[in-house]
């Protein structure tokens, strides 16, 4: 009967690296998921813009030059190539979208129209999901890292050919700093 | 203790006072056996199993009904509906908690759950459903209607880790151990009152004496108790549960000052919220029994067996996540 111990040790190990391997398997398809989950709201934000241009149009006359800004950050970031030209690109959309907001305040009308407010609601919250999905991306990376790095399961996740995820991160050093926004008349 | 830190505490401690439930059950199922069915089963705890069956089998049928009972209940509607019928600066309202729902669910990864409105004034909030997928959010008018974007944010997250906590599978195992604890110190009493225990208790256990009466003692006390102990431990639990989901929220939102802004807001309306009942209560995000109305507000007994943790606890807890305690 003793030689059966060691055949239930192998036994259990097996178990163990099948569930491991198929946990890695699971984490790793969730990252890249996340990962498309970024593009799906960053491409809802380029359909949205036009609506809330032609929207606000009319009553902001005077900002032309605000809202010809946003249409060509949008056009550019629309026509991207690869991750990194794409991430400045829609940086410099965000910066165009947010001056856009900060003087709608100057406007009344527009801040009492349901449409505009509707719009500007619609847009706000497409900031927010862009950046949930984003938080969501790290985080689920990170538990990626993490599962594949602690012991004992790091010893055959490279063998397996599991590599660590890189986390979102900002390209260009000009997102980190403070937006200016000026609220005078041009 | 940061958000991770409480996290982690709060899982700990649901699964010490499991632990305990399970201990206590396997000591009234093992003397219930020993007392009165002796050597019937063999060793098999005969009581304490079929016990544990009826209760599991009575949550289970809770657990798999789903969401469409208890939001009937309250007489939820699906939010379509109400913005079909609403006024414009409602639609904005309604609106926004549709966009604060899907950003959430896109922050926890889940499948976007169907949002209700239920027609109370008191500010509430409540999930149902066993797991993501099978999931409803609900808010009431008043909540709706008191709350801001951040911290309808707040809320909405609670209520999504409510649903990726799976709260609703440990409060049925929860409430299957309290249904097999019910059924056993009712059977016992029965039994007690027939005169089965005493009869047994000597011949059986040669050798047991002083130990074996002990247990005995100890053994009778813990069924007299065991209806009260067993709805405090519940109780134990749902409050861990409760803090979990708050700390689980705020990681959601990276903001934990908005949901202790919205628990500030709901703590002031102290009205008890009429539509939802006591078994939907403990996912609810505020106690709808009004309880934050009793004039003892921390006395130990209504504490011990209150569904949520104190308001002023909850609110100290997330302000220490954010640094602000």
């Amino acid at each position: 009967m003793i030689f059966l111990i060691p055949i239930v040790i192998v036994a259990l190990l097996v178990v163990w690296a099948i569930a491991s391997y198929n946990r890695l398997v699971g984490l790793r398809n969730q990252v890249l998921n996340g990962w498309r989950q970024i593009d799906v709201q960053l491409k809802r934000r380029h359909d949205l813009i036009p609506n809330l241009v032609n929207a606000v149009r009319g009553s902001m006359d005077f900002e032309r030059d605000t809202l010809t800004a946003v249409m060509d950050a949008r056009a550019k970031a629309q026509a991207a190539t690869g991750p990194a030209d794409a991430a400045q690109k829609e940086g410099q959309l965000s910066q165009a979208l947010g001056k856009l907001f900060a003087l709608a305040e100057n406007y009344p009308t527009l801040k009492s129209n349901d449409n505009v407010k509707m719009l500007q609601e619609e847009l706000s919250s497409t900031e927010n999901k862009i950046g949930f999905a984003r938080q969501f991306y790290n985080d689920i990376a990170t538990k990626f890292n993490t599962a594949q790095q602690v012991f004992p399961t790091n010893i055959f996740a490279g063998m397996f050919g599991f590599k660590p995820a890189e986390l979102f991160e900002i390209s260009d050093a000009a997102d980190r700093a403070v937006p200016q926004v000026d609220l005078a008349r041009h | 203790m940061n958000l991770f830190e409480q996290q982690a505490s709060n899982r700990r401690r649901t699964w010490l006072v499991m632990l305990a439930f399970i201990a206590f059950l396997f000591i009234l199922g093992f003397g219930f056996d020993t007392f009165y069915l002796g050597t019937t089963g063999g060793f098999v705890p005969v009581g304490s199993l079929i016990a544990l069956g009826v209760g599991s089998a009575s949550a289970a049928t809770s657990y798999f009904s789903g969401d469409r009972a208890v939001l009937l209940a309250t007489g939820a509607k699906p939010i379509a509906d109400v913005e079909a019928s609403a006024a414009d600066a409602d639609k904005l309202k309604l609106k926004m908690l549709d966009n604060v729902v899907d950003e959430i669910a896109i922050a926890a990864g889940l499948p976007r759950p169907p949002v209700y409105i239920v027609p109370d004034a008191d500010p509430n909030a409540f999930a149902t459903g066993r797991g993501p997928g099978h999931a409803s959010i609900a808010v009431t008018r008043g909540l709706l209607d008191a709350l801001d974007r951040d911290e309808l944010q707040g809320v909405v997250a609670h209520e999504m880790s409510h649903i990726r906590n799976l709260d609703v599978r440990v409060m049925t195992i929860v409430a299957a151990l309290v249904g097999g604890v019910a059924l056993l110190s009712d059977w016992a009493r029965r039994g007690m009152w027939w005169g089965g225990g005493s009869r047994r208790r000597g011949s059986d256990r040669e050798g047991g004496g002083i130990a074996g009466l002990l247990f005995f003692v100890v053994w009778i006390v813990a069924i007299m108790l065991a209806p009260l102990l067993a709805q405090a431990l519940a109780m134990m639990v749902s409050r861990r549960r409760e803090y979990l989901a708050d700390a689980s929220g705020a990681e959601l939102t990276r903001n934990p000052m908005g949901l202790a802004h919205a628990l500030e807001k709901i703590d002031a309306a102290v009205a008890p919220t009429q539509a939802i009942n006591r078994g939907s209560a403990h996912m609810c995000i505020a106690d709808p029994l009004g309880r934050q109305a009793n004039l003892r507000e921390d006395g130990f007994w209504s504490n011990l067996f209150a569904s949520h943790p104190p308001m002023a606890a909850r609110i100290a807890a997330l302000k220490e996540m954010s640094f602000q305690g």
